[in-house]
């Protein structure tokens, strides 16, 4: 579904991913971890098309097409989402009308029907029931004056609604007491399926305790360094980073 | 990205640009008394109206032009303008089917149809061609209702003693510079009277079409609402892009009685001037200004002002009864370089007066934009209650955006509040959207509507759909 071919960026000038690779099938789980300042969430915002970051080489495929060339609506048409570390405010605009807006907006990229605010209104029901959200939410403004944990919590709303084939989820746990991790994890469990791909991006092992992952792979200094089963998240646990950025696989660029 | 570089599209160019040829009847350019008394003869008023125009014009002798305001303008010229036009072939009150046909032409590309079956539903339209009244829609429903919209030249006419009792009574002769000049100049405008207990049938209207290079504009306004009546009126603007820049000094007078309430709604877009040189554009003065004269009467101030050079422009609202109401809901945007001091004036003396200003100010490219206004609460305004939300939006990192609020409180038993905000719409806000799959123009569209809703909502239902159209024109491209 995603193949990402020794890719490279960086931004200002500055370079933050420098050869990277990575591939995703359809139903996989894949986490990345790694130390502060590695580049995880620039690979969220690369693949999501951030217009900041400036491509210097390799090549992304998703679902076929060149990722590459696609604006970030046309990802987001194509079946491509990314849960924001921090999601913006937008005053004046109801989470409704947002939600409604990018529903539509999808369904008629692809040719589907569009669905009227009535019809919509039914199925977001059901969406905020499966990712445990108060219906009020509907009602205000689109992330304003939301706490850290509920404008997560809306993070995983908009993936329930608009269902993409591809999500990468970055540090959706970060800022989360644990019940509010629960609820989260437990909405992205709901939602993933055999057809989908979610790469989850995080600092910590916890919620990878909710998600199961099927790789767990280390980025250091804008590059997978080590990739490995379940397992070796727990082992980045006890033993940290500081191991792999001495093992001799890794490539030290100070 | 530089993999995906875009090539930026021209902005959508100002469509009401054009020029109608009319042909015109004027006089030589340049003020002087005689100039005053040509005009007054030219339209055939009664003394009491030459007096008044003569009195302005000492005044305006005596007065300079102010420059507290946070604008820059090159000099202004009086003696380099022309102060009377009209078209020559001009009807006799109101028969629209003698108003000569590029006039007609004229509204119709400004998608105001004055053909019967086309019009506005429900939207009674004065239409006000380089400051002369052209005809009115809907005659017979506003008869029949007793309601009088007719050009200011006509009322003078037909109702002169309302006229004569009125004009001058908000707006005093000496009051401004502009507003002062317009008192002797002024040339034609809209007339609304809404007899006491009458609701009216419809929105009233008029469009303000400026067509002439070196005609000065000098519109006058006057709205009165008996004992317990409504009414509700808008007015719309535009003006062809000339390089060179047009003075418009309009008065608008609004009075209302007891229990009587006046909605009026601005959506103003005169040619603002080239984006990239400034060159050209209108310079915008106005002074409006509504009093609250009976018990319970409320005035409320709409605008939505998107166009013009320059624009110094202080809807106010006098709340002289007791328990009167003045409100004031304003979007301002600035593109390009242009500039923009608007704001409201709201005066209490009354007791138990209230006040409520919503201002919206939103500057993109290179332009300006402030905020001034002024509460003042007499010392009998005894339980007056104010409530002030003023929220700038920047555009860019090139425009700037200012609050002057002005607060004087007369008495102890008063309440005011004043809440202030500036944001940026920024990249991050585009790229959220974007990221949802919806584009950057739908984005930049639904963020500013957001954040004007709240002016929006007080516009009649054609007009709010129009401004938010205007809005998101306005601002194509200048985002990133």
């Amino acid at each position: 579904m995603l193949d990402i071919k020794d890719l490279y960026c960086s931004i200002e000038g500055k370079a933050i991913l420098k050869g990277l690779k990575l591939k995703v099938k359809a139903g996989e789980i894949h986490a990345i971890m790694g130390p502060n300042g590695a580049g995880k969430s620039t690979l969220a915002k690369v693949l999501a098309g951030h217009p900041a970051y400036t491509i210097t080489r390799g090549e992304v495929t998703f679902k076929g097409q060149n990722l590459l060339e696609l604006e970030p609506e046309e990802r987001a048409h194509a079946g491509l989402f990314m849960s924001f570390q921090y999601p913006v405010e937008i005053p004046g605009v109801s989470n409704f009308l947002f939600l409604h807006t990018a529903y539509n907006v999808n369904r008629k990229a692809r040719g589907e029907k569009e669905l009227t605010a009535e019809e919509f209104a039914k199925y977001l029901n059901e969406k905020m029931a499966l990712v445990d959200i108060k219906t009020e939410f509907k009602d205000r403004n689109l992330n304003e004056g939301f706490s850290g944990g509920e404008k997560k919590r809306n993070e995983i709303l908009q993936l329930a609604v608009l269902q993409p084939s591809l999500a990468i989820l970055d540090e959706t746990d970060s800022g989360l007491d644990i019940d509010a991790m629960r609820v989260v994890a437990s909405g992205v469990n709901h939602i993933m399926n055999k057809e989908m791909g979610l790469i989850l991006i995080t600092h910590y092992q916890r919620l990878l305790d909710y998600i199961k992952p099927d790789f767990v792979h280390v980025m250091i200094d804008g590059k997978i360094v080590q990739s490995g089963g379940p397992e070796m998240a727990l082992q980045l646990e006890e033993k940290g980073y500081d191991w792999l950025e001495k093992s001799p696989d890794a490539e030290v660029v100070k | 990205m530089a993999t995906e570089s875009a090539i930026p599209k021209p902005r959508e160019e100002y469509k009401y640009g054009f020029v109608t040829e009319v042909e015109m009847d004027s006089i030589p350019k340049g003020l002087n008394e005689s100039v005053v008394r040509t005009i007054s003869a030219k339209k055939e008023e009664p003394q009491f109206l030459l007096d008044f125009r003569l009195k302005a014009y000492k005044r305006w002798l005596e007065m300079k032009e102010p420059h507290w305001a946070n604008i820059t303008y090159p000099v202004i010229d009086y003696q380099n303008m022309c102060y009377y036009t009209a078209p020559k072939n001009k009807p006799k009150l109101n028969s629209l089917e003698e108003v000569d046909p590029a006039i007609l032409k004229t509204f119709e590309r400004l998608g105001i149809p004055l053909d019967e079956q086309k019009r506005l539903t429900n939207v009674a339209v004065d239409m006000v061609f380089d400051s002369v009244s052209i005809g009115t829609t809907f005659k017979k429903k506003l008869d029949d209702a007793g309601v009088v919209l007719c050009s200011i030249s006509e009322a003078i006419k037909t109702h002169p003693e309302l006229v004569e009792k009125y004009l001058g009574s908000v707006v005093p002769i000496g009051d401004n510079f502009y507003a002062t000049l317009n008192s002797a100049v002024f040339s034609d405008g809209s007339f609304v009277y809404v007899p006491k207990g009458v609701i009216s049938p419809m929105e009233l209207s008029t469009y303000f079409r400026i067509n002439d290079k070196e005609t000065g504009q000098f519109e006058r306004t006057l709205i009165i609402a008996e004992e317990d009546s409504f009414v509700s009126y808008l007015e719309g603007c535009t003006a062809p892009a000339f390089t060179t820049n047009q003075l418009h000094a309009a008065v608008v007078e609004l009075i209302a009685l007891d229990n009587a309430q006046i909605k009026y709604a601005t959506v103003q877009n005169w040619y603002s001037g080239n984006p990239e040189t400034g060159e050209g554009g209108v310079f915008n003065f106005v002074t409006k200004r509504g009093r609250c004269a009976g018990v319970n009467s409320k005035i409320s101030w709409t605008q939505v002002e998107v166009g013009a050079a320059i624009t110094w422009k202080y809807p106010s609202c006098i709340l002289q009864g007791d328990n009167s109401v003045g409100e004031f809901y304003s979007v301002a945007l600035t593109n390009g370089q242009m500039q923009a001091d608007t704001g409201t004036k709201m005066i209490h003396i009354g007791k138990n007066t209230k006040s409520t200003v919503v201002s919206k100010g939103i500057a993109a490219d290179t332009s300006h934009n402030s905020y001034r206004g002024l509460i003042k609460i007499g010392p009998k305004a005894t339980g007056a209650r104010n409530y002030t939300q003023c929220d700038s939006m920047l555009v860019g990192a090139r425009c700037s955006a200012n609050t002057f609020p002005y607060i004087e409180v007369g008495n102890a038993t008063s309440q005011v509040e004043h809440e202030a905000s500036t944001s940026k719409l920024n990249e991050d806000q585009l790229f959220y959207f974007m990221t949802r799959g919806i584009s950057q123009e739908n984005a930049v569209n639904m963020i500013v509507n957001g954040f004007c809703k709240e002016v929006i909502r007080e516009l009649p239902l054609e007009f709010a759909v129009e401004t938010q159209k205007l809005l998101s024109i306005k601002l194509e491209n200048s985002v990133g």
